[in-house]
């Protein structure tokens, strides 16, 4: 079948590629133009496109596979850089590849798949899609360290059904490297990509600077009574949990508690300060019937850890999940609250900046 | 496989196939003293009669490209004068006149005659517009451009890449840039054409080659090429071109074809399906196996909004249209087989929109 591919230039989907071509699929590959490399990488005279579009379009022509690039720069700028500024401002902490995922890769390219008559999406994500009796499911990858299902919690059910991920399956990188080069693939043994690909030397703070000047602005660092213990250069600069570059001496280390973006401040306490047993994530994606009543499941609430005990409620009046840990963990506003039912995700939304407010849920 | 991206790329033409061939067997360098130099020589020399018998009376300045023909024109012509370009000039041109001032095109894309009289009012000027639009293939008023020139005092540096091997050239220009390869030669070869007793100062002074015009030696089977495609007989394509437009608009009435009311180059038509990214027609249609452009390919290959048409009012329809240029070689065949292509493109986006 004609099989549209999201090729990065990296290892993972050009490997994704390669197995379909190989598999005699019309492979279609499309490299989306997020942002302009040269303006971000602050080389003047480079151009727009970086070495992952090169990359991505030296392996579809050595796959011999169509390959087109997509410029996506405005629709990058408006779903993803601009709510990534938005969520610093708001004193949270944003997580742009589920953005990302969410609009510019699942909720665009399916449509464009359609149009160009292609059966199915294929990307390099590492989660195994299942079909189910009730339609296509959401599970871990078969590589636990390199498992990518929290990231994907926003696909629709409809996206799901289109969508394929060959790497599931896949037992670590390294299978994937050997694949690449027995398909003779010159990106094998590229490095993986780090932090977040429109900040290259990770300095979120300038980005945020630019688009939401406010969120720069300097004010109180305060202990929970409300003490000023010193100033700071903006909340942008600060994120829940956050233990290094506060910037102040203390007995022992202290770690950002909650940011009031209102007053510009930010709140800290002792690491002991900051684990807390509920939480509530709105803007929610369920990838089954919505639950009617307490369930039992696993949680995940941040990208790199395993997914924890937890008892959740759907408050359907809301929108809202409400959320009860069995171990009381830090809950960082604005990242994704992601729902397993063992390998299985059933749904997840983006944690509020509420979860000091005790919940509705008796357990 | 349908091709109809010509203003792109013409396909070779047999005889600048030929003639690129034979001159790949010269020796020489033209530069040369020697005997084998001056044999190459004079194959460069009947290029430059040639090249200049047909669009001339002016001298021949041989360089790699339209882009360096432009760009020679403005750095040789610019130095003392403001710069006005056509707000639809091709990115060689406004990339070449950083500070410019654009002159407004109307709705059609013609060059508003009020706006450039106006702007020469204001001092010494060098006036920078298109023969023909590379998008759409709407075509300036030359003679009357030439004329306010003229009376003006201003200088005139006429782009006629997309042009050159489709028609007419008008006169009246101070210089005259045009491409090899769009006209059906060898990729690798343009030409300045100097208007008699118009001289300039070179962009890359090298060895002094092309009377210290342009250094570097010349691409002599390139040149050749283009010199033969150059007297190659047009084509008239636009009894073809009209055919096709009038059944897209009987097959879809909201299709809208940009400066149809107005001249234009025959064989190019600028097609707007409303609502569709122009990328995705160009996509599905490549798929399909026909090729077709839009807006200018950034070397990313990525495509871009099209600056042309939004500067003609029609910013809506900017990221919708796409470039249908047949070839000089274009058969009823290829247009019947785009129509079907494009029927099928329409449709089925429609459906996956519903």
């Amino acid at each position: 079948m004609r099989i549209l591919v999201a090729m990065s230039g990296g290892v993972d989907s050009s490997v994704v590629a390669g197995l379909l071509a190989e598999a005699g699929h019309e492979v279609v590959g499309a490299t989306l133009q997020l942002y302009d490399h040269g303006a971000a990488a602050a080389r003047k005279g480079a151009c727009c496109a970086g070495q992952d579009i090169l990359d991505a379009r030296r392996v579809a022509d050595q796959l011999g596979v169509a390959h087109y690039v997509l410029d996506r720069e405005a629709r990058f700028r408006d779903a993803v850089i601009s709510d990534f500024a938005d969520t610093y401002a708001r004193g949270e902490t944003p997580i742009p590849c589920v953005r990302c995922n969410q609009t510019v890769k699942f909720a665009d390219l399916t449509v464009l798949a359609r149009d160009l008559g292609c059966e199915a999406l294929a990307t390099g994500h590492y989660a195994r899609r299942v079909e189910g009796p009730d339609g296509a499911e959401l599970h871990r990858a078969a590589d636990a360290a390199r498992d990518q299902s929290y990231f994907l919690f926003a696909t629709t059910r409809e996206q799901l059904e289109f969508a394929r991920f060959p790497l599931g399956d896949m037992a670590d990188k390294r299978s994937v490297r050997d694949v690449a080069a027995r398909l003779g693939l010159g990106v094998a043994e590229k490095p993986d990509s780090q932090d977040i690909c429109f900040v290259p030397d990770g300095r979120y703070s300038d980005v945020v600077g630019r688009m939401r000047p406010d969120a720069m602005a300097p004010g109180e660092i305060v202990d929970d009574a409300g003490r000023v213990l010193g100033q700071h250069q903006g909340i942008a600069r600060f994120t829940v949990g956050q233990g290094r570059g506060i910037g102040i001496a203390a007995a022992e280390r202290l770690y950002v508690q909650r940011v009031e973006p209102a007053v510009k401040r930010i709140v800290v306490g002792p690491r002991a300060a900051l684990p807390q047993r509920g939480a509530r994530a709105g803007e929610v994606n369920w990838l089954v019937e919505p639950p009617t009543s307490a369930m039992r499941v696993t949680i995940k609430l941040r990208g790199r850890e395993m997914p924890q005990p937890a008892v959740i409620a759907w408050d359907a009046a809301a929108g809202e999940i409400d959320i009860r840990l069995d171990v009381p963990g830090v809950v960082a506003p604005g990242q994704a609250a992601v729902v397993y039912a063992g390998e299985r995700v059933i749904g997840g939304g983006f944690l509020r900046a509420v979860a000091t407010a005790p919940t509705a849920l008796a357990v | 496989m349908i091709y109809l991206d010509a203003n792109a790329t013409e396909p070779l033409r047999p005889e600048a196939r030929a003639a690129a061939i034979a001159a790949m067997d010269c020796l020489g360098n033209p530069s040369s003293v020697h005997t084998d130099g001056r044999a190459a020589r004079r194959l460069l020399e009947a290029a430059r009669t040639t090249i200049g018998t047909r669009f001339g009376p002016g001298s021949v300045v041989f360089t790699s490209g339209g882009t360096e023909a432009n760009a020679l024109a403005i750095h040789g012509l610019a130095p003392g004068r403001r710069v006005l370009v056509g707000a639809t000039e091709h990115p060689a041109v406004l990339a070449a006149a950083p500070g410019a001032v654009a002159i407004p095109v109307d709705g059609d894309g013609v060059v508003s005659l009020a706006a450039l009289e106006a702007l020469l009012r204001e001092g010494p000027a060098l006036v920078c517009l298109m023969a023909a639009n590379n998008e759409t293939g709407v075509q300036h008023p030359l003679a009357e451009v030439a004329a306010l020139c003229r009376a003006a005092g201003a200088m005139l540096q006429v782009d006629a890449v997309q042009a050159a091997g489709r028609g007419t050239v008008p006169g009246g220009w101070h210089s005259l840039a045009i491409s090899g390869h769009k006209m059906g030669g060898v990729k690798g070869a343009g030409a300045l054409l100097l208007a008699p007793g118009v001289e300039i100062g070179a962009l890359i002074a090298g060895g002094g080659q092309e009377r210290g015009q342009r250094g570097g030696t010349e691409a002599l089977p390139a040149i050749a090429a283009m010199a033969a495609a150059a007297v190659s007989d047009p084509s008239d394509l636009s009894v073809l071109r009209d055919r096709m437009e009038a059944r897209l608009l009987d097959l879809a009435p909201e299709v809208v074809i940009a400066g149809k009311a107005v001249p234009r180059l025959g064989n190019t038509s600028c097609i707007a399906l409303p609502g569709v990214a122009a990328e995705t027609q160009v996509i599905a249609l490549d798929l399909a196996g026909v090729r077709v452009s839009a807006g200018a390919a950034c070397s990313s290959g990525k495509v871009a909004r099209s600056h042309v048409l939004e500067a003609m009012g029609l910013g809506s329809l900017a990221g919708c249209a796409i470039r249908v240029s047949l070839p000089w070689n274009a058969t009823e065949q290829d247009v019947d087989g785009f129509i079907i292509a494009w029927a099928a493109m329409r449709q089925r986006i429609s459906r996956s929109a519903a």
